[in-house]
């Protein structure tokens, strides 16, 4: 008999539509690492015109889409379920949005002609569409996740995200563009939220940012998280060559 | 119709300084062992920018041009295998090298220091993002689309720019072109009903080949004219199947040119039987393996058909074409077998898994992925690999040696994807990879070897250093 650690319930939602630049990784690495922690991991796949129960999931997922698979969500949100995603995040249920799934959490994403597609709101941020496409290695400075740590990923965004007073960003580009290659952010934190332009995927080469979801997760539901230490060494290196290749490329 | 703002007109004394310039780059690379198959085409155009019009506009039988994501070089070669089995002179990008400057660097080794060529029709395998200006320099009288897959996302943008930017290509072909499409694909299928140039379908028409569920990753779920998810009465692979919008009854064209009967066999060859519009049908035999190259085999006999070859041609032509330069071709290295087999985008990436599993005994892999420009500088896409399928089989698995310059990403996706980590070395060096894996290779074993494109280059080098492999303009 083997015994089942804790049970940890993931939501991946619009797998179908939202899955740009290997998104489905971050569920990957959700999932592996809550098994090697010895936990339960539980996923389900949601898509359009399904009313899931954000409140009953420890963890939801949304990644990135094209523009017309982007519109469709939109409309689901709209119609189906952005009130109850809204309803999740405010009860800090572990939410993370990469890039198209990011932009849908603010107030709007205006369109190069001027048109403004509704966000569920639930974040005081807005996007606007860029003439310039901002692309490449990314490393952010963060303490948003424990001590000071760097995250690194790879970006591909037009849109150009603002955040309004008051919402914090996930952390400080060191090398790239970030929200709108600006002000210097990247992504956004609030509550359990973390919103942000870095796939590549993020969480296999992060491994804090996926232990940290985990832990949200294991910390709302069942009011502790012991996690067991684990063999990062594999990750530690990817990270550390992302970076040093970063770095080189920018000289 | 737009008329033709082709560059064209005799060559002129700039363009032939370009040819003798470009011609001596060609040879002195081969005489260093470089493959110099962009950078002649490069000096070329600064010197003469409408070189590459000017010495195609003679070829009497225009050009073939050959697009999409997977199967261009494959297609392409098969169709060049089947016009020389018409008596037909070809002139061919055959290395690969699908960008202008490639295709011009191509052009110019094919004619004489005179800048002549002496062809009857230009066949070019082309990169999507490139349809437009090779359109515009070149006389296109066919354009061939494959099918379209996510790949190289950071080069072009989301897959609909990439689909956008073959449609506006093809727009602007001469009156008297022709699309060939590929029915089964939504994506390829939908630029025939965008563009007012006359399309020849061509698609799979046997169901026993497909599934009523689709496994793969998605690109066409939607219907493109009203968002409705499409119906799919059958998946041949990942997106391609016989689909049918249930809002707007937008469906997949009935194939001009269909497989109605397909058998595959890895040993024998697969064999296609070919219904034509209004000519007989095709028994067709081809010794490629899988689906995938039954479909490249279909699109190469529905360009040979529009090229005016006859059932004889594409018959023969067909069964010598052999397996393209870097994709699943053997070498012999005292007695081991190395298999080296081009990765680029998940659905090719996948196939691949799938055919060394279908192999007999332990596995033996080095897989290499470098982000170069035209490897594509985003892995992100082998989050789409489905690596999970060569985890399930680690009994089998013997090592995976991890390089290139994403060794270590490669490494953490084995990692995820369930390949215990002590099967896993990184070596991001090549050579010093290839190396490794030979040292643990016995005589009579196999070692795959899966590249990406700048990857697979270095290993050629390095196995041709060695004394094993052909330069690659000879293979």
């Amino acid at each position: 008999m083997i015994a089942i650690g804790p049970q940890i319930r993931i939501c991946h939602l619009y797998p179908d539509l939202m899955n740009m630049y290997g998104d489905r990784g971050n569920v990957i690495a959700l999932r592996r690492r809550a098994e090697w922690h010895g936990l339960d991991p539980i996923v389900d796949e949601v898509s359009l015109d399904d009313r899931p129960d954000f409140l009953g999931y420890d963890i939801v997922f949304i990644g990135g889409g094209q523009d017309r698979e982007q519109r469709l969500i939109c409309l689901d949100f709209q119609r189906v379920k952005g009130s109850a995603l809204a309803e999740a995040v405010e009860d800090a249920v572990a939410l993370l949005a990469i890039c198209g799934g990011y932009q849908l959490l603010g107030q709007y994403y205006q369109t190069a002609n001027g048109e403004q597609v509704p966000g569920i709101g639930v974040l005081d941020l807005w996007t606007v569409a860029g003439k310039k496409r901002l692309i490449g290695n990314v490393i952010v400075e963060t303490d948003a996740f424990g001590p000071l740590t760097t995250v690194v990923g790879f970006e591909n965004h037009s849109g150009q995200t603002y955040l309004g007073q008051g919402l914090k960003e996930m952390g400080r580009v060191v090398l790239g563009y970030g929200n709108n290659g600006e002000d210097g952010g990247e992504g956004v934190v609030y509550r359990n939220t973390i919103g942000t332009y870095l796939h590549g995927s993020l969480l296999p080469k992060n491994p804090a940012i996926t232990d940290h979801l985990l832990k949200q997760g294991l910390l709302r539901r069942y009011g502790q998280a012991d996690l067991r230490p684990l063999d990062n060494s594999i990750e530690t290196r990817a990270h550390e060559a992302a970076i040093r290749r970063a770095r080189t490329k920018a000289r | 119709m737009a008329p033709s703002r082709r560059i064209e007109g005799p060559l002129g004394p700039r363009g032939l300084v370009a040819v003798w310039l470009a011609k001596s780059i060609i040879r002195l690379s081969r005489v260093l062992g470089l493959g110099g198959s962009t950078f002649p085409g490069t000096v070329a155009r600064r010197l003469a920018p409408g070189i590459l019009g000017a010495l195609s506009a003679g070829l009497p039988k225009g050009v073939i041009l050959v697009t999409g994501t997977n199967g261009k070089t494959t297609t392409a070669r098969m169709i060049a295998g089947v016009l020389r089995a018409a008596g037909l002179k070809v002139v061919h990008n055959r290395s690969g090298a699908n960008l202008i400057t490639g295709v011009t660097a191509a052009f110019i080794d094919a004619t004489d220091w005179r800048g002549r060529l002496d062809a009857d029709i230009g066949l070019v395998e082309c990169d999507e993002a490139t349809v437009p200006k090779a359109v515009s320099e070149l006389p296109v009288r066919i354009l061939l689309v494959t099918n379209f897959f996510r790949d190289q996302l950071d080069r072009f943008g989301e897959l609909a720019h990439t689909v956008e930017l073959v449609r506006s290509g093809a727009a602007r072909l001469d009156d008297g072109a022709r699309l060939l499409l590929n029915a089964d694909d939504p994506l390829v299928a939908g630029i025939g009903r965008n563009v007012d140039i006359p399309a020849v379908y061509y698609g799979i028409d046997d169901e026993r080949q497909g599934a009523p569920r689709m496994v793969q990753a998605r690109e066409a779920k939607h219907c493109l004219e009203c968002g409705e998810p499409y119906d799919y009465k059958v998946y041949y692979y990942a997106h391609l199947g016989k689909y049918r919008c249930p809002r707007c009854g937008r469906d997949r064209p009935r194939p001009d040119v269909a497989a109605t009967a397909i058998e595959l066999d890895e040993v024998s060859g697969s064999r296609l039987t070919v219904r034509t519009a209004d000519g007989p049908e095709l028994d067709l035999t081809i010794s490629l393996p899988g689906l995938y190259n039954a479909y490249n085999a279909l699109a190469a006999a529905t360009a040979g058909l529009a090229a005016g070859a006859g059932p004889e041609a594409i018959r023969s032509g067909l069964a010598e074409a052999s397996s393209s330069f870097g994709r699943m071709e053997p070498i012999d290295v005292d007695g081991r077998r190395v298999l080296i087999a081009l990765v680029k985008n998940p659905v090719g990436f996948n196939e691949v898994v799938r055919t060394v599993l279908g192999d007999r005994g332990a596995k033996r892999l080095v897989i290499a992925i470098n982000d170069n420009y035209a490897d594509g500088t985003d892995v992100s896409w082998l989050w789409d690999v489905d690596f999970e399928q060569l985890a399930a089989a680690h009994a089998e698995i013997d090592f995976v040696v991890t390089s290139g310059i994403r060794a270590e990403d490669m490494a953490v996706r084995l990692k995820y994807a369930g390949v215990e980590t002590n099967r896993i070395s990184v070596e991001e060096d090549i050579s010093a990879a290839l190396a490794l894996a030979l040292g643990r290779v016995e005589a009579g074993q196999t070692l795959y070897v899966l590249p990406t494109y700048t990857a697979m280059l270095e290993v050629r080098r390095v196995i041709q250093r060695m004394g094993y492999a052909r330069p690659f303009w000879q293979a």
